[in-house]
């Protein structure tokens, strides 16, 4: 059910789980819902172990990656440790034609968009601005400016209603757009212009915000009076929180709001209420401003152990987590060597991506560049 | 054959310089797996544990517990091999960190997995290309050349860089082929990523305290306990002033620590030849106190008055402008309201604002205040004044005084601050003295001493209460001054401490 009941008293952060969508509980158990357990009733057990193996690749990613910004390999990472959940369900709800605005961290949607994940490490190793073409998976580069691509997916929104791509009822044809961002950017202007246009232009777009609780140390607590998804209330936008550790509750939310954008009912806000259990980035400590007791609570709320439970319990067999295990090391193993042989793209990569078709400055630039480059008496490319 | 490896200091944060090492994980002889946790490390952001890049055996730990490092300093000896012989005289160094490239690795460290696979990155992004200037050609005269320097891009650099990338491509195959990897089997890999443990650590760091890391670094380094420091910045914040005043305030003299050494207890000093006394010649302030000092002992008869006095209302009033948005960025301590007080009563008593001149005999009426403030500071006594200090606004005095104490401090005080004083004002309360008999500064007529602030027994509105409660004490010149005015001024100032709202009436 949509809450768009603002006659209410409003609730304080925290207080109430009353208006919480989860279907499936931190002890691994279902939980019937009258208007989203209909949405999963397609996803037979091999979907659930894809969501599950999803998620244990993108953890053990994420994790290696932590660790070779440590073995300085990597200038810095910001991990999505405890958020695979919000970032999986959401991910797999999204059609191929669909495209998805990242912020920095969201690895777990790369993986969905079918981006080799390793691409993303060679902006965080510094040799490249991007690491993936983004027309090829329908997934923007990361984002490091806190909301201002909230404002390029509603862009990219309305440009799809001018390309008339927009309730016309073919499946293959209707798309819609998600931007992924952060509590922290709920605060920012260029989000809440970004909402206004989005909501008065009907525009296809799901704004997909991961209530981490923290915004580098500063708390949602201190950053709201109201529940987040309220704010989406007061732009006259449908709003609805899930449980973001729930990959089924994620899936089946971020399902039902693509189907109102690509049909032309406009935007949702979905305030997906998850916890990041690693740093902000690498550079951050957060043992400045949180005890292990606060981590501890969200720790038994972990997306990747409930769902196991609900595996172990509808009949899947050792031998796939065995399997999944030996995967994820084959994955880890892969990932440290990789790095370190991440090859210094030539200078010339940075005219590309700039716009979608050829541009006359652009283009100047480069042969300009090009021209400077060659002018050199050693073979080395100018980097 | 043993393949040893160093691992060297990561940047862990961006642009971070040096981290110092808390606490080693492993010892010598132990066997390690990569991503195990071998070292705490703080650095000036936050407590991080590393994870090794390699598998083996330690072989030596090359930095100890305590250490500053700087980034890019070898931390760690590791024998990827496993057998953990010595590294000494065989694997020189220059071996170190590039074992896959050189000569032929035994077949048991074919894997082009971690170990040995190249550098280490250090700080921000890779530069393996030398920084260097590159000369630029001597002509690129049309198309010969431009066609040479295209076909030199075409038929060697693009293709390089292709050929890299291949061999990246291959190079991870062959890691993925690798199956049975010759690396001791990793932790159980599906609870380890699971429990996902981020790198920080969980120090014991007592949130309590509030201040900037770059401050906690400067407290660590000086060796100050940052939860003793008194907090003056806002909200409690413990800022850099804050520590550097408690490190000056612990900081030892230079003294020699036996007494029987021989070397000078002073720098610019020189010992006696029996070794039990330093002289330095006498110099600078020093030089200009004692001649300041005897002048005015033995030319002005000196007068001192005491009077002690409740001064909770004052104490309030501290406290209050504390935290006074207008008063945020300076220093609200007794010492400013004691300063406005003996304006206010020279004010009111403006005879006393006089200094004796023999030449011509004649006493000179100031109509106004030159304010002193008598400043301890490393090169000895320096009393620098406020010029008319009777115009100033509370919050102009208080920033007068912060300037000057500062200025003083810092060794830059002019002479022109120094002279044509009225009146000095020598806080000997902050070296928890309760009074004393203050000589005048050559020139002036009087001087007030502000003793230590404490909360005493005081009959306060019929009973005995604890108050805070000071001795004032002024000496004046009785060449011009007499008991009257003298007492008539301190008695003024001790009624302002008292009651500052007073201040308002005689303002």
């Amino acid at each position: 059910m949509i809450t768009t009941d603002t006659t209410g008293a409003i609730p304080p952060v925290g207080e109430t789980d009353d208006d919480l969508i989860q279907l499936l509980t931190p002890e691994g158990e279902r939980v019937y819902h009258e208007a989203y357990t209909p949405r999963i009733e397609d996803l037979d057990r091999a979907a659930l172990e894809g969501l599950y193996r999803d998620m244990v690749l993108v953890r053990r990613f994420d994790t290696e990656a932590t660790s070779l910004q440590r073995h300085g390999e990597l200038g810095l990472w910001p991990p999505c440790l405890g958020q695979e959940a919000a970032q999986i369900g959401s991910g797999r709800a999204l059609a191929r034609q669909d495209y998805a605005f990242p912020s920095y961290r969201e690895l777990g949607v790369a993986w969905t968009r079918g981006v080799d994940l390793r691409k993303v490490l060679h902006q965080f190793r510094g040799e490249d601005h991007g690491g993936w073409d983004p027309a090829e998976h329908n997934f923007h580069l990361y984002t490091l400016v806190i909301g201002s691509h909230a404002l390029h997916a509603t862009g990219y929104a309305m440009g799809i209603q001018r390309d008339g791509d927009v309730g016309t009822g073919d499946p293959d044809r209707d798309r819609a757009v998600v931007a992924y961002f952060g509590d922290g950017a709920t605060a920012q202007g260029d989000l809440n212009e970004a909402l206004t246009f989005a909501a008065v232009n009907d525009s296809p777009v799901v704004f997909f915000c991961q209530n981490n609780h923290w915004a580098i140390s500063e708390p949602t607590t201190r950053q709201s009076r109201v529940p987040l998804f309220h704010r989406g209330r007061g732009f006259g936008i449908p709003s609805v929180r899930v449980d973001g550790n729930d990959v089924l509750a994620c899936y089946a939310v971020t399902t039902e709001a693509l189907e109102r954008a690509r049909s032309g009912g406009g935007p949702t806000f979905v305030e997906a209420v998850t916890y990041r259990m690693g740093a902000h980035t690498t550079s951050d400590d957060p043992t400045r401003y949180r005890t292990k007791a606060d981590e501890e609570v969200w720790r038994r709320r972990d997306p990747i152990d409930r769902l196991e439970v609900l595996l172990r319990a509808e009949g899947t067999g050792e031998e796939f987590f065995t399997a999944l295990d030996a995967e994820a090391d084959e994955l880890g193993e892969d990932v440290r060597s990789y790095c370190r042989a991440i090859p210094v793209p030539p200078a010339s990569r940075m005219f590309e991506n700039v716009y979608a078709t050829e541009n006359a400055l652009v283009s100047t630039e480069r042969e300009w560049f090009t021209e400077y480059s060659e002018g050199f008496l050693t073979e080395e490319v100018a980097r | 054959m043993p393949q040893h490896v160093e691992f060297r200091l990561p940047d862990v944060g961006e642009g971070l310089t040096e981290a110092d090492i808390v606490e080693w994980l492993v010892s010598v002889g132990e066997t390690i797996t990569v991503n195990q946790n071998i070292v705490e490390i703080e650095t000036a952001k936050s407590l991080v544990e590393l994870p090794s890049p390699y598998a083996g055996v330690v072989t030596e730990l090359l930095v100890g517990s305590g250490d500053t490092v700087e980034v890019g300093t070898p931390i760690i000896r590791i024998d990827t091999d496993g057998t953990g012989g010595p590294s000494g005289q065989g694997g020189g160094s220059g071996e170190v960190g590039a074992t896959s490239s050189t000569a032929e690795p035994p077949a048991a460290v074919q894997s082009p997995e971690p170990e040995g696979s190249g550098d280490v990155l250090v700080g921000y992004g890779t530069s393996r290309a030398a920084a260097t200037r590159r000369p630029r050609r001597q002509s690129s005269a049309g198309a010969p050349a431009g066609g040479a320097a295209g076909a030199a891009r075409a038929g060697s650099t693009a293709p390089a860089t292709e050929a890299v990338q291949a061999g990246v491509e291959v190079g991870a195959d062959a890691a993925a082929e690798a199956a049975p990897s010759p690396e001791p089997p990793a932790p159980p890999a599906h609870a380890a990523a699971q429990a996902g443990e981020p790198a920080p650590a969980s120090p014991a760091v007592d949130v309590r305290v509030l201040a900037k890391p770059p401050v906690r670094k400067l407290a660590k380094d000086l060796g100050i306990d940052l939860s003793r420091v008194p907090a003056t910045g806002p909200g409690g914040i413990v800022t850099r002033a804050d520590v550097l005043a408690a490190a000056e305030r612990s900081a030892p003299e230079k003294l020699v620590k036996k007494a029987d050494d021989d070397r000078p207890w002073l720098d610019g000093g020189t010992v006696s030849a029996d070794g039990r006394q330093t002289r330095v010649p006498v110099r600078s302030v020093r030089a200009r106190t004692a001649d300041a000092m005897v002048a005015s002992a033995f030319t002005a008869p000196h007068v001192t008055e005491f009077v002690t006095v409740d001064v909770t209302k004052s104490m309030r009033l501290v406290e209050r402008l504390k935290s006074d948005p207008d008063f945020a960025d300076v220093r609200v301590t007794p010492l400013l309201i004691a300063a406005k007080a003996l304006t206010l009563a020279i004010r009111r008593h403006p005879m006393i604002s006089a200094s004796w001149d023999d030449e011509t005999q004649e006493i000179v009426y100031k109509h106004y205040i030159n304010l002193g403030i008598a400043a301890a500071t490393p090169r000895g006594l320096v009393v620098p004044n406020i010029k008319d200090a009777h115009r100033l606004s509370m919050l102009e005095l208080a920033q007068e005084i912060a300037e000057l104490t500062a200025t003083a401090r810092a060794g830059k005080t002019q002479p022109a601050a120094m002279s044509d004083g009225t009146v000095t004002i020598t806080n000997v309360g902050i070296f928890g003295i309760d009074t004393g008999t203050p000589i005048l500064n050559p020139g002036e007529s009087a001087i007030l001493a502000l003793g230590a602030i404490s909360q005493r027994p005081w009959v306060h509105k019929g009973k005995v209460k604890p108050r805070w409660v000071t001795q004032l004490a002024l000496s004046f010149d009785h060449r011009l001054v007499d008991g009257e005015l003298g007492s008539r001024v301190l008695h003024d100032v001790a009624v302002i401490m008292e009651h500052p709202e007073r201040g308002l009436v005689w303002g």
